[in-house]
């Protein structure tokens, strides 16, 4: 099935929030710290504005608790008179005309009494840093299995890695933006969000208002990528207020470089690993650190470090198993939500680290990888058995052989010897990420999701789920349709709107397809009892003749979560089963690194997935192209600059995302292993393909140079420091 | 401060095919022209200073970012928006994964269906080379380049 709303997509028909018709409303602006912590000791309003024709809200105005909810009630909605980030929001502004609003910008000075600031989150932090508990530290979580110690004393070679990822900015090509307004006493919000569902949950609290007091409808959404998870609460908390101060609508849109500095980003990482190993490279002890940095506010981290600590060991079978991790404050813009949710960082690192190995052993990367694969009735790190009958050597196979990877090995190895100043090589990586909301997180948000047969026989889902550019309209009907022998034409899939759909859980978390997907089959089923569609009826007739035998009523069929029979997780351990289903992949990446200019280009890249069934080739080739992408680039372009807590390079012209020209065709096969308990089969596919693609294309930057490189992005600069000057 | 109303200029240009005449103020973007008072909102704004290509047009036949021109300068010109295309001709870029959030999409189509009526350009350059002007952070470029390529295809056929 095509995309459903492609064609309104492609001909620009689609309306976005800041395409959506309004008059008489007032642009919103919002004031940011100009300091990484400190007092606020006084905010000057400049003479050249004639101030009478704004409305301006501060934190007095906050009707509730000023927080912008979603795990902790920690951050803030507007600085209530102590900053802890750059570009924190102060003060909000708004004004008929948005030219004016936004240099009226400049013309408000926040003056902070500035305390020392803790920026570096490698380290424990001196006293005067401290901010948070007794020692900065968000969160600390372990995982211990085996014992760690023993095994490495006794191990006959211990390799040790440090490996770090900076910040990316997810560059969503639509900017945050929102748009408020009231209708009667209800406060609507419409904008590009992920989660309307979490907005609302943000805006109970701040505002001191009932889910039906508020009203919060998702348009549009160009692009997410986790980074419309938690922020778009923010975006709506502060056009609501201005909204609710000046009773007309108010439209809250950032431009770039505003989204680009103000905004969450993906959790720079330092992590160490120590590993035993014999002399033939089989795996005997693993002891990883996971560091990352969590900024000012906690949003979610903790489930971010959770998640990368529990894939830190790879899909590896290793008896002893120890990982550490912890999450600090620092005064910098809180990291967030971000494709691969700490996976990414985690994979950079045993991936790279993989290769050390190898290469300290004289080992082929390939063969070290192949003889500690993790095999059907082994367990993870966390003593999850593994058992789904998903053959991931085969997933490595068919990537080595649609690269071409060993002819390729050896045609490098000649050219290298003959070529001036190009080093080709060629690299791999092997990973898994585990679908849905991590342990019980699945059975906690309780999702809901309702099917409508309607008077005229067509059918609509409703439910919360959101359409960022991943399919999931499409996919919803294909699978309805599949379900109830329908024609796709015939059912839509509602707007998502808290006041009239069910909370069927947050866009996020590769949960949709596999977990809400399996939701519409179930709630499909449903509709047929509810019309009483005998088996093998059609089912349009059995809705039609419902109605006739029941005017003016609903016909609803519903399905609520329900977890897969024995999963067993313990969460004050870190122990059991962590997720429903994983989803096991390998990439390849050849490159070519131009030893005067240090810069790396990718010739070629090949990614092989299990998604479990495919269930829309087009689209889901699509997300694994596009993954890829965001994984090439966080590797080696997108660099966050940073003084004194602020982002420096907040513009698409110094924050480099690559162009068309900038990357390779990307080879997409998929290798499918259904999951019994997913959408026909589905497991997720959103996260996955971007979790492997960093230390493939590191891997292969090994392979061009004979030197390892250890941090990412691997801008030319870091390269030319990693090479020195002899390498030529 | 000054507060951006000093005094509008009248302009007439020609906007997808329609004579058209407004009044705009000096610092006023054609992509704010388009978008906020003409009702044109399939132009999009990605980064307002040239880089990204979302708010691409036709400027007298030749694609370019709105909004880097200043509205006045249009003034007797020929301007062409998404609006103008015609939708049957999208069938390649829905088929192979053109679109993804669609939030670069208007501009990428602009300057794909550019390249499909300029098919010379394709002696000196490859599609992916004259697309590296639309940046899109969803589709890793293959579903735009493949549906560029199949609007071609039948452009040959045709
Ligand atoms: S908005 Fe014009 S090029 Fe980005
Ligand atoms: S489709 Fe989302 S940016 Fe291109």
């Amino acid at each position: 099935m095509l995309r459903r709303e492609g064609l309104s997509k492609l001909t620009g028909q689609e309306r976005y929030v800041d395409d959506l018709p309004l008059e008489d409303f007032l642009w919103g602006a919002t004031v940011r710290s100009p300091a990484p912590r400190g007092r606020i000791s006084n905010i000057v309003f400049g003479d050249g504005v004639d101030w009478s024709e704004f409305v301006i809200v501060d934190h007095t105005d906050i009707p509730g608790r000023n927080a912008v909810y979603l795990m902790e009630y920690d951050q803030p909605a507007l600085a209530p008179g102590y900053v802890r980030h750059v570009h924190e929001p102060v003060l909000l502004l708004a004004h008929p005309s948005r030219e004016v609003a936004r240099r009226a910008l400049r013309e408000v000075q926040v003056i902070v009494d500035v305390d020392p600031p803790a920026l570096d989150f490698r380290s424990l932090p001196s006293p005067d840093l401290i901010q948070y508990g007794e020692d900065n530290v968000l969160k600390r979580l372990s995982i211990q299995k085996g014992d760690v110690e023993r095994a490495l004393a006794e191990s006959p070679i211990v390799v040790e890695g440090v490996y770090e990822t900076g910040a990316q900015e997810h560059v969503y090509l639509e900017t945050q933006g929102m748009l408020a307004y009231l209708d009667d006493d209800v406060l609507v919000i419409k904008g590009s969000m992920q989660c309307p569902y979490y907005v609302v949950k943000a805006l109970k609290p701040a505002l001191n208002r009932s889910e039906e007091e508020i009203r919060v409808i998702q348009t549009p959404t160009g692009g997410g990528f986790g980074g419309k998870e938690e922020f778009p609460s923010m975006v709506a908390l502060h056009a609501g207020l201005l909204a609710l101060k000046s009773r007309v609508p108010v439209k809250l849109i950032y431009d770039r470089t505003e989204d680009m500095v103000a905004t969450t980003k993906r959790h720079p990482s330092q992590i160490r690993h120590r590993t035993g190993v014999d002399e033939n490279g089989h795996l005997i002890a693993q002891e990883i650190e996971v560091v990352m940095d969590g900024g000012a506010y906690v949003t979610l981290t903790p489930v971010v470090l959770s998640r990368a600590i529990i894939h830190a060991a790879g899909l590896y079978h290793c008896d002893n198993v120890r990982i550490l991790g912890r999450a600090m404050f620092t005064n910098s813009v809180p990291y967030g939500a971000f494709r691969g949710f700490g996976n990414p960082q985690a994979h950079f690192a045993v991936e790279r680290h993989m290769d050390v190995i190898a290469d300290r052993l004289r080992m082929d990367p390939v063969e070290l990888r192949r003889i500690n694969m993790i095999r059907d009735g082994q367990t993870t790190a966390t003593g999850q058995v593994i058992g789904d009958g998903v053959d991931r050597l085969q997933i490595v196979d068919r990537a080595l052989a649609l690269s071409n990877y060993e002819r390729r090995r050896r045609e490098h190895w000649l050219r290298n010897s003959e070529h001036r100043y190009l080093r080709r090589g060629i690299g791999m990586s092997a990973f898994y990420h585990g679908a849905g909301f991590t342990g019980s997180g699945e059975v906690m948000l309780d999702s809901r999701l309702h099917v409508e047969g309607h008077p005229d026989g067509k059918v609509q889902v409703l439910c919360a789920s959101t359409e960022m550019g991943q399919g999931q309209i499409t996919i919803f009907i294909q699978l309805a349709a599949d379900r109830l022998g329908y024609d796709p034409a015939e059912i839509s899939i509602a707007e998502p709107d808290t006041h009239r759909v069910p909370d069927s859980g947050p866009t996020v978390g590769s949960r949709t397809a596999m977990v809400v997907g399996r939701l519409v089959e179930r709630a499909c089923d449903d509709l047929c009892r509810q019309a009483g569609a005998a088996r093998g009826a059609p089912v349009k007739d059995a809705i039609i003749a419902w109605h006739s035998a029941h005017p003016g009523e609903r016909l609803l069929g519903k399905a609520r979560y329900e977890p897969p029979p024995g999963i067993e997780w313990d969460e004050e351990n870190y122990l059991g089963d962590a997720y429903g289903a994983f989803g096991w992949a390998a990439h390849v990446a050849e490159v070519e690194v131009d030893l005067r200019t240090y810069g790396v280009r990718v010739l070629d890249f090949v990614s092989v997935q299990d998604v479990g069934t495919v269930l829309n080739e087009t689209l889901a080739r699509g997300q694994v192209q596009g993954g890829v992408a965001q994984g090439i680039s966080w590797a080696l372009l997108e660099e966050c600059v940073w003084k004194d807590g602020a982002m420096q390079n907040g513009q698409l012209t110094n924050y480099i995302i690559p162009t068309s020209g900038d990357l390779p065709p990307i080879r997409v096969e998929f290798v499918e292993f259904p999951y019994e308990h997913g959408a026909q089969g589905a497991k997720g596919v959103g996260e996955l393909p971007l979790v492997g693609a960093a230390p493939a294309v590191l891997n292969a930057v090994a392979a061009a140079t004979g030197r390892q490189p250890t941090e990412i992005p691997l801008t030319p600069e870091r390269l030319m420091a990693l090479l020195g000057n002899g390498d030529r | 401060m000054s507060d951006g109303r000093s005094d509008p200029l009248r302009i007439s240009f020609t906007l997808n095919g329609e004579p058209t005449t407004v009044e705009v103020s000096p610092s006023e973007r054609l992509l704010d022209l388009l978008r906020y008072r003409l009702g044109l909102t399939g132009t999009k704004e990605g980064c307002a200073e040239g880089e990204c290509g979302a708010c691409t047009v036709y400027l007298d036949g030749l694609p370019v970012d709105s909004c880097l021109v200043p509205a006045y300068q249009v003034r007797g010109r020929l301007v062409e928006t998404i609006e103008s295309l015609d939708p049957k001709g999208m069938a390649h870029y829905h088929a192979r994964g053109t679109t993804q959030c669609g939030a670069c999409t208007p501009g990428v189509v602009m300057t794909a269906e550019w390249i499909v009526r300029h098919p010379d350009r394709l002696e000196t350059h490859t599609v992916r080379e004259l697309m590296a002007g639309n940046l899109c952070r969803c589709t890793g470029y293959d579903g735009i380049i493949e549906g560029v390529e199949g609007a071609l295809g039948d452009r040959e056929a045709g």
